[in-house]
C-alpha cells in the first residue's frame, strides 16, 4: 500500500508511543529494585542493592517459589496428558459430540477466573472435605489442571491436522503395532507442539492468581499469592519490586525459547 | 506363535476405533466432566439456594430471591453498569492502539523487523498478569512517574481501565497483526487506483476486512475485563466491579456470589453469540 510520508511518520510514531507503552512500566518496575529510597520517589535519589539483598533473604519467598514450581510442574504434566488424548480424540476421529468436546476445553479459559474460581471452591468443600482432602497443593493442581488442558489441546492438535497419515501407515505394513508406531513415528512428530503446550502450560500455572486463590487454602501460597499478599503491605514494597522485576528478567526465558522453537 | 499382551492389547485397539476413541476420551472427559463441569453445575444449582441471615448456613430451597435481590437492588445495578463500561473502555482504547501498531507491524515495517516487532509485541505477555498490574500502580502512584512527568489520574476508574488495557493490548494486536498481514495487495492497489487516498482506502476497504479479527480481539479484551477482581483492587483505590462482589460473598453467602456470578458469564455469553455471525470466532 502506497502510503505518504505523513501517514508513514504518524504510523511509525504510533508503533513507538505502543511500545513505549508496553516497556517503560516494567522498565521502571527494574529501576526501582535499584533505587534506594523506599518509598518510590520518582526520580530516584541513589543506587543501592539492598532490596535485593532483602528479597534473598526473605524466608516466604523461597518457599511460594517452590510451591509455585511443584504446582505448574504438576499441572504441566496433567495437562500434557489430558490434552494429548483430547487432542487425538478430537482431530484423528469423527463422532458425535465432537464441536461440545471441543467447546467443553475451552469454557474454563473463557469463564471468568473467579467463577472458575468459586466453583472449583465450593465443589472442593462438598466432595474433597468429608473424603479428607483438605485445601493445598493437591486441589491447586486439579484447579490449573482444569485450565492448562486447553492449551496443550489446542498445539497437539494443530500440529495433528498438518500431520500426514502416511508415516503411520507406513509403519503398520511394516509390522509396528498401536503402540509402536504411536512411540516411534506420532510422538517424535508431535514432539515439538507437546514442549510449546507444556511451556505455555507452565507459564499459565505459574502466572495464575484468582482461581488459586479459591483453591490454595490457608497454608499454601504460590508466587502470586506471595506478591499480593505483600503488595497490600507498605514497607515490603520494595521487595516485592526486587520479585517483580526478577520475574521481568525471567520472562525473557521463555520468549527466548519460543523464539528458538519457531524459527527454521 | 506366541504373542505378548501389550501385542495382543495393541491388536485389539487396532481392530476397534470405537474402543480406541473411547480410551482417549474417557480421561479427559472425566476429568471436565466430573471435576469442571460438576463444579460448574452446582455453582448454578447453589444460586436457587438462600443464606439463612442470622446462621449464614445455606438453605436448600429451591428459590430466586438472589436473582430477584440482583435486579432490584440499585448497587448490584450500578456495580454491573460500571464493570460493563471499564470493560467497553478497555476494549476501546485497546483497538485505537492496537489498530496503527498491527497495520505498521504489517504492512508498513521491512519484513526483517517484522518478526522482531512481534517478539517485542508478545513478550510483556509473559511478564506476568501481577507483576504489570503491580508495574502500573508503582506507575500511577502519587510521587511517581506519571506524577513526576504529567501528573497521575491518582487511583480509581481511570487507572483501572488504564492497567488493563496494558494487561490485554498484546491480544488484541496479535489478530489484527494476522488479519492485517493476510490483506491482499491488489484490493489496496485496486483502491489508490480507483483514486482513494490511503484513509478512505484504510476506511472503506481495509476496516471491513480486519473487522472479524477486530472483534475477535474484543472478545479477549471484553471478557477478561467483565471477569477482573484483582486489578481493580490494586489500582482501583475503592471502586468495585462485579468480581469484587463475587468474592466478597463466597465466603458468607455462596448463593449469593453464585447467582452474581451469572451476570458476567451471561455477559460474556450474549457478546459471543452476538459476535458468532461476523466470523469473529474463526480469528480466535
Amino acid at each position: 500500500m502506497h502510503l505518504n510520508r505523513r501517514s508513514r511518520i504518524a504510523l511509525r510514531l504510533a508503533m513507538a508511543l505502543g511500545l513505549a507503552v508496553l516497556y517503560v512500566p516494567l522498565l521502571v518496575v527494574l529501576l526501582n529494585s535499584f533505587n534506594a529510597s523506599r518509598s518510590f520517589a520518582w526520580p530516584p535519589t541513589g543506587f543501592s542493592l539492598r532490596w535485593w539483598q532483602a528479597a534473598w533473604q526473605e524466608p516466604g519467598l523461597r518457599t511460594a517459589l517452590w510451591t509455585s514450581v511443584r504446582a505448574g510442574l504438576g499441572a504441566t504434566a496433567v495437562a500434557l496428558v489430558l490434552g494429548t488424548m483430547a487432542a487425538f480424540a478430537a482431530t484423528r476421529y469423527r463422532f458425535f459430540g465432537r464441536q461440545a468436546v471441543s467447546f467443553l476445553l475451552i469454557l474454563p479459559i473463557a469463564l471468568p477466573g473467579i467463577v472458575t474460581g468459586i466453583a472449583l471452591n465450593a465443589a472442593f468443600r462438598t466432595v474433597l472435605t468429608p473424603l479428607g482432602i483438605g485445601f493445598g497443593l493437591f486441589t491447586v493442581i486439579v484447579g490449573h489442571a482444569t485450565f492448562c488442558i486447553v492449551v496443550v489441546f489446542n498445539n497437539v492438535s494443530a500440529r495433528l491436522r498438518r500431520l500426514p497419515g502416511s508415516g503411520e501407515d507406513a509403519s503398520a505394513d511394516l509390522g509396528a503395532h498401536t503402540f509402536q508406531t504411536f512411540w516411534y513415528i506420532t510422538l517424535p512428530a508431535v514432539r515439538g507442539a507437546l514442549f510449546a503446550g507444556a511451556l505455555l502450560a507452565f507459564a499459565l500455572s505459574f502466572d495464575e492468581i484468582v482461581v488459586t486463590t479459591f483453591t490454595a487454602g490457608p497454608g499454601t501460597q504460590t508466587l502470586p499469592l506471595w506478591i499480593f499478599d505483600n503488595l497490600a503491605r507498605p514497607n515490603q514494597g520494595p521487595v516485592v519490586d526486587v520479585v517483580a522485576s526478577a520475574l521481568i528478567v525471567l520472562s525473557a526465558l521463555p520468549v527466548w525459547l519460543a523464539h528458538r522453537m519457531s524459527a527454521p | 506363535m506366541h504373542r505378548s499382551p501389550v501385542r495382543r492389547l495393541a491388536g485389539a485397539l487396532h481392530r476397534r476405533p470405537g474402543l480406541r476413541l473411547t480410551a482417549l476420551l474417557s480421561a479427559p472427559m472425566a476429568w471436565l466432566v466430573l471435576a469442571y463441569l460438576g463444579s460448574l453445575g452446582v455453582l448454578l444449582l447453589s444460586a436457587f439456594w438462600t443464606t439463612n441471615d442470622f446462621t449464614s448456613q445455606v438453605e436448600y430451597v429451591w428459590n430466586t430471591d438472589n436473582f430477584a435481590n440482583i435486579l432490584s437492588d440499585p448497587v448490584y445495578r450500578t456495580v454491573a453498569l460500571r464493570t460493563l463500561g471499564i470493560a467497553v473502555g478497555v476494549t476501546v482504547v485497546d483497538g485505537a492502539l492496537a489498530l496503527p501498531m498491527a497495520f505498521y507491524m504489517a504492512r508498513v515495517a521491512r519484513p526483517r523487523s517484522r518478526r522482531l516487532l512481534l517478539v517485542a509485541v508478545t513478550a510483556p505477555l509473559w511478564a506476568g498478569y501481577l507483576v504489570k498490574a503491580y508495574a502500573w500502580w508503582v506507575m500511577l502512584s502519587h510521587g511517581g512517574v506519571l506524577d513526576w512527568a504529567v501528573g497521575t489520574p491518582g487511583f480509581g476508574v481511570p487507572a483501572v481501565v488504564i492497567t488493563l488495557s496494558y494487561l490485554w493490548l498484546p491480544y488484541m494486536v496479535l489478530p489484527l497483526y494476522a488479519a492485517f498481514a493476510q490483506l491482499p495487495d491488489s484490493v489496496l492497489d485496486a483502491s489508490a487506483d480507483l483514486g482513494a487516498r490511503p484513509w478512505r482506502t484504510f476506511r472503506s476497504v481495509v476496516l471491513p476486512l480486519v473487522k472479524p479479527a477486530l472483534i475477535a480481539g474484543s472478545i479477549f479484551t471484553f471478557s477478561l475485563s467483565l471477569g477482573d477482581y484483582l486489578t481493580v483492587q490494586i489500582v482501583g483505590g475503592t471502586t468495585q466491579m462485579l468480581g469484587n462482589v463475587i468474592a466478597s460473598d463466597v465466603t458468607l453467602n455462596l448463593p449469593m456470589a453464585a447467582a452474581v456470578s451469572c451476570v458476567p458469564v451471561l455477559l460474556i455469553v450474549g457478546y459471543l453469540l452476538a459476535v458468532r455471525r461476523t466470523g469473529a470466532w474463526e480469528n480466535l
